[in-house]
């Protein structure tokens, strides 16, 4: 047979072929496009609705820009946009370095007590960032055991705001330095020793370079998580203006939804940026890692060790006395005048005091938003990478996927308010029920269990879905008999992270709960303003309490799956 | 060479127009091409020449621009891949790594609602044909490569279906397996006549395997044709350069059979061209007859040359010839290892060779 030679041009173009559709596919189709409007609906609405807000006045008519020249015409409004970019700088800088290295600790030394230092490391996530606002006033408040060591300076304001936020989000910036370091190529360090490179150089030319991603993303966490938070500059902030605060005195305080959308939006930019720098840097990194590398495997050094286990006794013990001053705030009468054990701050100053109800809505609210948040999250994920069609609105939801990232919890939740509270949309039932709780926490913690849920699924064969098609079998099939199985790991990781993540959240459901739906950490918030100390550190401790619970069973869960029901994952694991 | 099934039957599969572009890259360009009942094709190229894309399209995985498939009598273009009647096996194996190696085999038939003592036995059955009787507690991870891959093969064929895609089946194996598995691939073909279409980059998978190759570049099929046509009467100077080594002599045509090659004027026995037309001559390393211990080439296109280089391949020595006439870098010929050890050909010696005129080939 001869090459066919005729060009493009000469060939008879047939008439173009438009396939049928199974009705699998228009099932999976449909189901997509769901998600992507359910996405939009609680997502991209409540946001809209702030950017409409703020060009709008009290009544509904359009006046462009004056609220933000109104705005920016206020001194201490102003002050507010400094002192939230100052304080959030600082504790980046300081926050990042003490991360750093308690986990090249954790990976590159041989010290004792890794998996211990590496637990308490963490701890924190399990606490509401009020907790350690608690915590330090009761160290170094008004009545603290050790405020004269801060010589006179009040730990309410800037000082204070700035440790809390250091222990907040240390386990944050751990997290993911831990993974960036653990990523490293032992082979380099291998390389680098060959050619009798010295220990600081192999720092400076293998270590950080391996780990600037990380660090980098660590980074713009903590300082988005501090320019967000709202809770710690709350109780220990004192007359220290930020711009989260001032979100909530113009809408709670002030009920003024349009300044409060304004200041919205220049919260949002800081975030907003160090998102898209986050976003720009994970681009680069890709290539970074080859499958080949080699874990690196420590080996022991006297003195390095040493000094490593040292620095990180020291932090542990401090984040432990973080987390211990409000266990045992809750547990004594009065502080600091009888400190004998007692449960009456939980007797009396929840049960009787009727606020304990809040701690239970938390519960309801987080199994929900644990359960139904994977279900929807991961099902997504599923349509979004292993279905075929639609490439718009595959385009869509990854979008609409990364945004909440960027989206500071006040702004969620004002939108939310904005949107829901609406008199003229039909879902404005919603507002004040669990159900909203629900939807605004797992659409603000979106983004990571996205990208969780992505990553299990891209591991997966790709033609896992073409061989089902070839035997002729459903893909919900193959989705309920080898899909989740296989990805059953990530899923039950998914639901922990929101379980624990709607026990501690506070910034998005401020604004919209009611007096039935209240939550525990909005209670603390109340009894700390109320001055009732003890009850809300016994509050927190219960929710720290409720999530490691959760953590324990899920370790435990995850443990007997790996190695009952998974029995095939063992195999593979040596190859 | 295999026997070929009946050739004038009706084609079992018949593409027709097949285009796809993926955005401005034009993958695939007026496919035509006719399968017969029973036969096993394989579509070779290098990657990216759009053989794979072809095999998606026929399994429906990918939806062709433009063009028709007919599959067995009836119009399958547009179709999705759930309505088509196949089998089809993965370069990565695709076996499901939580289900036992029973329960992957298994998959498509327990769908089909047949009874469980019925899908007891056609596993059981499937297992014995690729040769793992007794891994059917076993999971994927507990296998050996070349064993997933066969239990890959008795998944695809479980439902009987009328025909089987291979896309790169043997890639991700050793050497030895593949070679192994190769031969176990083409016997179990025979022995069930289903048609195959084995998609690979491998020529010397395509050479061994093939009733019919279909070499393809830059998304059009360059050549069909048995691989004995294929290696030795390759039709244009891609499928001439990708399957085999070829030596190259740029020629002019003299006319009369005749070819200017620098200084020299060789004759081919054909095809013939008009005089004067630039063409190229191609001719097989081992199609040289190179003449050691000082005996004379008697052909007419003989010629002296000087050994530049032996290479010890095994069974034969690749052997470096420059030809003062050519203006070009030396040919390359194979020589029987016993002739060179026998002819005492080592680098700067100069021997008579003969470019036998039916063993020239000439193309564009």
């Amino acid at each position: 047979m001869a090459a066919p030679s005729a060009t493009l041009a000469t060939l008879p173009a047939g008439p173009a072929v438009n396939p049928v559709a199974h009705w699998h596919d228009r099932l999976a189709q449909g189901l997509l496009l769901i998600c992507c409007a359910a996405l939009a609906l609680f997502l991209l609405a409540p946001l809209f609705m702030i950017l409409v807000k703020s060009v709008q006045d009290k009544d509904g008519a359009f006046v462009g820009l004056l609220q933000f020249q109104e705005y920016f015409a206020t001194a201490r409004l102003r002050q507010s946009i400094w002192n939230t970019l100052w304080v959030a700088l600082v504790v980046t800088g300081i926050t990042i370095p003490l991360a750093f290295t308690f986990a090249y600790a954790l990976t590159r030394s041989c010290m004792p007590g890794k998996g211990l230092f590496r637990v308490i490391g963490l701890t924190p996530i399990l606490a509401p960032s009020l907790l350690a606002a608690i915590s330090f006033i009761q160290w170094f408040g008004n009545q603290g055991l050790l405020k004269d060591l801060l010589g006179g300076v009040p730990v309410y304001g800037a000082l204070g705001i700035i440790i809390s936020a250091i222990y907040a989000t240390f386990p944050h910036a751990l997290m993911i330095i831990l993974t960036s370091l653990l990523l490293a190529d032992g082979r380099l360090y291998e390389a680098a020793e060959s050619l009798g490179t010295r220990t600081w150089r192999k720092f400076f030319t293998v270590t950080l370079p391996g780990a600037k991603y990380g660090l980098v993303s660590a980074a713009m966490v903590v300082f988005s998580y501090t320019v967000s938070d709202f809770g710690i500059p709350k109780v220990i902030g004192g007359n220290f203006s930020v711009l989260a605060v001032d979100i909530f005195k113009q809408v709670i305080g002030q009920q003024n939804f349009n300044k409060g959308a304004v200041v919205s939006l220049v919260l949002l930019l800081p975030v907003l940026f160090a998102f898209i720098v986050d976003w720009i840097m994970q681009g680069r990194q890709q290539s970074q890692f080859s499958s080949r590398a080699v874990p690196y495997a420590p080996k022991p050094k006297g003195w390095f060790d040493a000094l490593m286990f040292l620095y990180c006794l020291v932090i542990a013990l401090l984040l432990l006395a973080v987390l211990g001053m409000a266990v045992y705030t809750s547990f004594i009468k009065l502080w600091p005048y009888d400190r004998s054990f007692s449960l009456r701050h939980y007797t009396f100053g929840l049960v009787d005091a009727g606020v304990i109800d809040s701690f239970f809505n938390s519960l309801r609210m987080a199994f929900l938003a644990g359960f139904f948040g994977t279900v929807f999250i991961f099902g997504c994920a599923y349509l979004l990478e292993k279905t075929r069609g639609m490439s718009g609105a595959r385009a869509a939801i990854r979008l609409l996927a990364a945004i909440p990232m960027g989206v500071p919890g006040m702004v969620l939740g004002l939108g939310y308010i904005l949107f829901f509270n609406h008199p003229d949309n039909p879902l404005n039932g919603l507002y004040h029920t669990l159900t909203i709780l629900v939807l605004s926490t797992v659409v603000h913690y979106y983004t990571s269990s996205h990208l969780t849920a992505v990553t299990a699924l891209k591991a997966l064969d790709a033609e896992f879905e073409s061989v089902s098609a070839s035997l002729k079998v459903p893909f919900w099939k193959t989705f309920h008999r080898v899909t989740v199985p296989v990805c059953l790991p990530a899923i039950l990781d998914i639901g922990r992270y929101l379980f624990v993540n709607a026990m501690v959240t506070i910034s998005a459901v401020v604004f919209l709960y009611s007096p039935d739906t209240r939550l525990a950490a909005v209670t603390i918030l109340n009894l700390d303003e109320a001055g009732e100390i003890g009850p809300a550190a016994a509050m927190a401790t219960l929710i720290v309490a409720s999530s490691t619970v959760v953590c324990l069973l899920y370790a435990l869960v995850t443990r007997v799956l790996l190695t009952r029901t998974q029995a095939w994952r063992r195999p593979a694991a040596g190859l | 060479m295999q026997p070929s099934p009946a050739e004038n039957s009706a084609p079992f599969l018949k593409l027709d127009g097949i285009a796809k572009s993926f955005g401005r890259f034009q993958a695939l360009t007026g496919i035509a091409l006719a399968i017969r009942r029973g036969e096993l094709v394989t579509f070779l190229g290098p990657s990216g020449c759009g053989k794979t894309t072809l095999l998606r399209i026929i399994a429906g995985l990918e939806t062709q621009d433009t063009g028709t498939i007919i599959q067995d009598g009836k119009d399958i273009s547009r179709l999705p891949a759930i309505r088509r009647d196949y089998g089809i096996v993965f370069q990565s194996y695709a076996l499901f790594p939580n289900l036992s190696i029973f329960d992957n085999v298994a998959y498509g038939l327990v769908n089909r609602r047949k009874g469980r003592s019925e899908i007891d036995a056609r596993v059981a059955e499937l297992l014995k044909l690729v040769g793992l009787p007794d891994s059917g507690d076993k999971y994927p991870g507990q296998l050996s490569g070349g064993q997933q891959q066969r239990i890959a093969l008795a998944r695809a064929l479980a439902s009987a279906p009328s025909l089987l895609l291979l896309d790169e089946p043997l890639s991700a194996l050793d050497a030895l397996e593949r070679v192994r598995l190769r031969g176990e691939i083409r016997a179990l073909q025979q022995r069930l006549g289903v048609t195959t279409i084995l998609v690979t980059h491998d020529q010397e998978e395509a050479l061994s395997m093939a009733d019919r190759i279909v070499v393809m570049n830059q998304g059009r099929i360059e050549q069909v044709g048995t691989p004995r046509e294929i290696y030795e009467t390759p039709a244009t100077p891609f499928a001439a350069d990708f399957i085999g080594k070829i030596n190259v002599l740029p020629a002019v045509a003299e006319g009369g059979g005749r070819f200017r090659v620098g200084s020299r004027t060789l004759a081919v026995a054909r095809p013939d061209v008009p005089s004067g037309t630039a063409a190229r001559l191609y001719l097989r390393p081992e199609d040289i007859a190179v003449h050691v211990n000082g005996s004379a080439p008697t052909g007419v296109n003989a010629l002296a040359a000087k050994v530049t280089k032996v290479e010890f391949l095994g069974a034969f020595c690749m052997v470096g010839l420059a030809v003062d006439a050519f203006d070009v870098p030396a040919l390359v010929a194979n020589v029987p290892r016993q002739a060179v050890d026998a002819g005492g050909l080592e680098p700067g010696a100069v021997v008579g060779i003969d470019l036998p005129p039916a063993a020239l080939r000439v193309l564009g």
